[in-house]
């Protein structure tokens, strides 16, 4: 049995939707259900490796309801088996919950979603900007960020030849 | 005159000048490579093309055994203040290249996390253009310092007194400034 066909048999009902393009399976799942579904496949499916964690932002997307799609990449390290999940997560205050307890691989991932774009993971045991400064404010992949930064890279000390 | 006495190994100058000569060429470079100019910079030192008939190969990964640091690819905004860091230990005299366009002006990498040239916040001697430059022009750089050092060089260093500004230019990009001016302004608002 595939992976779809024991998501479908375990969560009946219409709130999975399933699709493929060339070799990517994807399913989207609701937010709520997240850490339930992504337990059984580790723990039923023999997903065993999250190789990704990735997010989009969805601001001023044609059609799109949500304002964040977050991305997991799984891996079935017997069968060689992949699975993409996403779910959606919106303003003013996303958040997920953490699978760290589920993969330990979810923690420079998920510190790595939450700084470029800000949404939290409840229960990560050390959520800190992993790529930007520590004293960064902002989260520079969402979409209403300007590309050059708003003045980040001129809060430095100039030295001089006389002083150093 | 007991010029003529001289053997013809020996010859007279002022100290500055021989000390300055000394240094010039003994070149002992730091090389802070971050990206694919740090590549040309180590073919520069290969057998192929051979840095050291120069007298500047003996890169050192301590910054307080050297006095020449070769900046060479982009410098992100969190890398900025270990590059000072570790301009600051090294011991004076000192000199400055900037390698490519990335470190000179930023390059192609407009972005908020990426220094817009390394000379804004440290001194730079030397800016090296190419993206990346060869090997070829890194060495005509290094030869262009070692005259620099050697026309212009004091015996305690004291030619760098003088230059109390940065050697970089201001930002002139107009968006940018009304961006510093509202991150500014912000700032005093929340203090």
């Amino acid at each position: 049995m595939s992976a779809e066909e024991a998501l479908k048999a375990t969560y009946p009902g219409d709130e999975l939707t399933f699709s493929q393009f060339r070799d990517n399976r994807r399913v989207v799942v609701p937010a709520g259900k997240l850490f339930e579904i992504l337990a059984f496949l580790k723990n039923e499916q023999h997903f065993d490796m999250l190789s990704e964690i990735t997010a989009v932002d969805y601001l001023e997307y044609e059609g799109a309801k949500d304002r964040f799609g977050v991305v997991y990449v799984l891996v079935n390290t017997k069968t060689g088996e992949r699975l993409i999940l996403k779910t959606h997560v919106n303003d003013p205050e996303p958040l997920l919950p953490s699978v760290y307890s589920l993969w330990k691989s979810a923690d420079w991932l998920e510190r790595e979603v939450y700084d470029m774009f800000g949404i939290r993971f409840s229960g990560h045991p050390d959520l800190r900007r992993i790529l930007t400064p520590d004293e960064f404010t902002a989260y520079p992949l969402r979409k209403d960020y300007p590309l050059k930064g708003r003045g980040e890279r001129h809060n430095f000390p100039v030295i001089t030849r006389a002083e150093s | 005159m007991a010029m003529k006495d001289v053997p013809d190994n020996v010859f007279m100058t002022s100290l500055d000048a021989a000390a300055s000569w000394a240094r010039s060429n003994s070149l002992w470079p730091m090389p802070f490579a971050t990206a694919c100019c740090g590549i040309e910079l180590m073919a520069t030192a290969s057998s192929r093309f051979d840095l050291a008939r120069f007298g500047a190969e003996v890169m050192r990964f301590s910054p307080r055994q050297c006095d020449l640091m070769i900046v060479a690819g982009r410098v992100a905004m969190k890398m900025l203040p270990v590059l000072q860091r570790i301009w600051l230990q090294m011991p004076e005299p000192k000199w400055c290249i900037s390698m490519g366009a990335c470190a000179c002006t930023g390059g192609v990498f407009d972005t908020y996390a990426v220094v817009q040239g390394v000379d804004r916040f440290i001194p730079v001697d030397l800016y090296v253009p190419g993206c990346p430059p060869r090997p070829e022009q890194l060495m005509a750089g290094i030869i262009a310092l070692q005259d620099k050092i050697k026309n212009g060089g004091t015996l305690n260093g004291t030619e760098f007194g003088k230059r109390t500004q940065p050697t970089g230019p201001a930002p002139f990009d107009l968006d940018e400034l009304i961006r510093i001016r509202e991150a500014n302004e912000k700032l005093v608002a929340l203090n």
